[in-house]
């Protein structure tokens, strides 16, 4: 069981602030999220475009603004379970939470702050017959061993970088690897397309473009898959031991629905009024999930958002202890690993 | 300020006619998100970058629409139930010249 203070749900941006703003008033933060790396949305979908509303950056890349916030909140040790969703919430008799993942780790806290942007992101998955008949049994949307694939003849659909880095990878280790795309043009970063020619060149990559995966074939498990090529009328049938299907992200809502908040607009009613505490006590929801009258999804709105949230959860945690805010100038920033960075003291000193 | 005239169907088949400005720097995603013709977070979930695809729809008057950008044709490389006539509604800015458009949103997916 990993216990903290505040347990967030989601790591983008505001989830992340939400840990250095709780740091300040000594409380330890948890995050979840379910994809593999910190960043939420900035990391998944634009690491690479600019942001220009982020107060005092009059020009940020989205993974540089996560980079800085992993710096900012370095020395407050935040605790990371990722690759891994929040599935169910427990309340205990304590007035704890215990908040369990889809891999079953179990998490308690006093606190449990929803940073969950628009939900977790689940792989979208092809309009194929049988499609869910095959999960598992040859078919996969995201790559968790590789080591799984080798020696195997593998078909992988997607036109974006990870469909061309897994390709690559794969070609060292899988007897075949055949890649399909819709278009001959590809997505992704230049030297993976170069990469992806040159071992095609070398015969190691199976190029099938302009074409589409429009059938899956076997009883049980996966044996072979229909290939439609653009303008040919008759379609392929290529023997595959797997089927890896890569077309990006979307993100959904999904379980923290069912959890008994208050839902509207796919999103968490909150109290704006004072502290972003969904329905049942003891639950936030900050950022881009919540909504209230005047909503905007805006970094910036969550950063404030986490703000208010977090002295909210230490009066929650604390009912007895009095505390009023200090800026960061005055108190400095004392980590929970020892460091400490504060402004350099005024040298008082006579002038000869 | 001038106004043209949408006509736009949403995934449940039903038409609406609507106003969109042309002076807001607003587009065709946008316009529906104001109007609340899709659910909130099942549109425009990428915010406008042509990286999504949660705004596509079926373009079905015979406009002269603005060319696609790489970023938009990749996207709609990638996505799914995509027609001949299928463009990212985020895509479409409006301009005087898609007075009476008419488009059909795409399914969620």
């Amino acid at each position: 069981m990993i216990k903290t203070d505040i347990l967030i749900i989601g790591a983008g941006p505001t989830g992340l602030f939400a840990v250095f703003e709780a740091g300040l008033l000594q409380l330890k933060c948890h995050l979840i999220d379910a994809l593999p790396q910190a960043g939420g949305q900035c990391s998944e979908i634009y690491p690479k475009k600019p942001i220009y509303d982020i107060p005092g950056f009059p020009e940020v890349l989205a993974g540089d603004l996560v980079d800085n916030l992993m710096e900012q909140i370095k020395a407050f040790q935040p605790g990371f379970t990722l690759a891994e969703r929040a599935e169910t919430i427990e309340k205990q008799e304590d007035g704890s939470f215990i908040v369990t993942t889809n891999k079953g780790t179990k998490h308690q806290a006093p606190i449990v702050a929803i940073a969950g942007g628009l939900g977790s992101f689940e792989p979208r998955k092809p309009l194929l017959e049988n499609l869910t008949k095959f999960e598992d049994n040859g078919v996969a949307y995201m790559i968790k061993d590789p080591e799984v694939y080798r020696d195997k003849k593998v078909v992988i659909a997607g036109g974006g970088d990870s469909a061309l880095d897994w390709s690559i990878f794969l070609a060292d280790i899988a007897a075949e690897v055949t890649l399909v795309h819709r278009r001959n043009e590809f997505r992704g970063a230049l030297d993976s397309v170069e990469k992806v020619q040159q071992l095609k060149n070398a015969g190691k990559i199976n190029l099938v473009t302009p074409a589409e995966i429009v059938g899956l074939r076997g009883d049980d498990a996966l044996t072979a898959v229909e290939i439609k090529k653009t303008g040919e009328d008759e379609n392929i049938i290529l023997e595959v031991d797997s089927f890896i299907a890569l077309f990006g992200l979307s993100p959904k809502l999904g379980p923290i629905g069912d959890w008994g908040l208050e839902i509207e607009k796919n999103a968490i009613k909150v109290d704006n009024a004072l502290d972003y505490q969904t329905n049942i006590p003891g639950i936030y929801a900050i950022g881009d999930v919540n909504t209230y009258p005047g909503k905007l999804k805006l970094i910036l709105c969550g950063f404030h958002e986490a703000t208010l949230m977090c002295q909210s959860a230490y009066q929650k945690i604390y009912p007895d202890k009095k505390y009023v805010m200090k800026y960061t100038t005055v108190g400095g920033v004392t980590g929970f690993d020892g460091t400490k960075k504060e402004s350099p003291k005024a040298v008082v000193k006579a002038i000869e | 300020m001038s106004d043209i005239k949408l006509k736009i169907t949403d995934r449940e088949g039903v038409l609406h006619e609507v106003d969109a400005p042309t002076d807001m720097n607003m587009n065709l995603m946008e316009v529906v998100r104001s109007y609340e013709l899709a659910p909130e977070g099942t549109i425009g979930i990428c915010g406008g970058m042509a990286m999504c695809a949660s705004c596509q729809c079926y373009v079905t008057s015979s406009h002269d629409l603005p060319e696609m950008s790489d970023d938009e044709d990749a996207m709609l490389a990638e996505a799914f139930n995509v027609k001949d006539n299928s463009r990212l509604g985020c895509q479409l800015h409006m301009t005087p010249e898609l007075d009476g458009l008419e488009v059909e949103l795409a399914p969620e997916s």
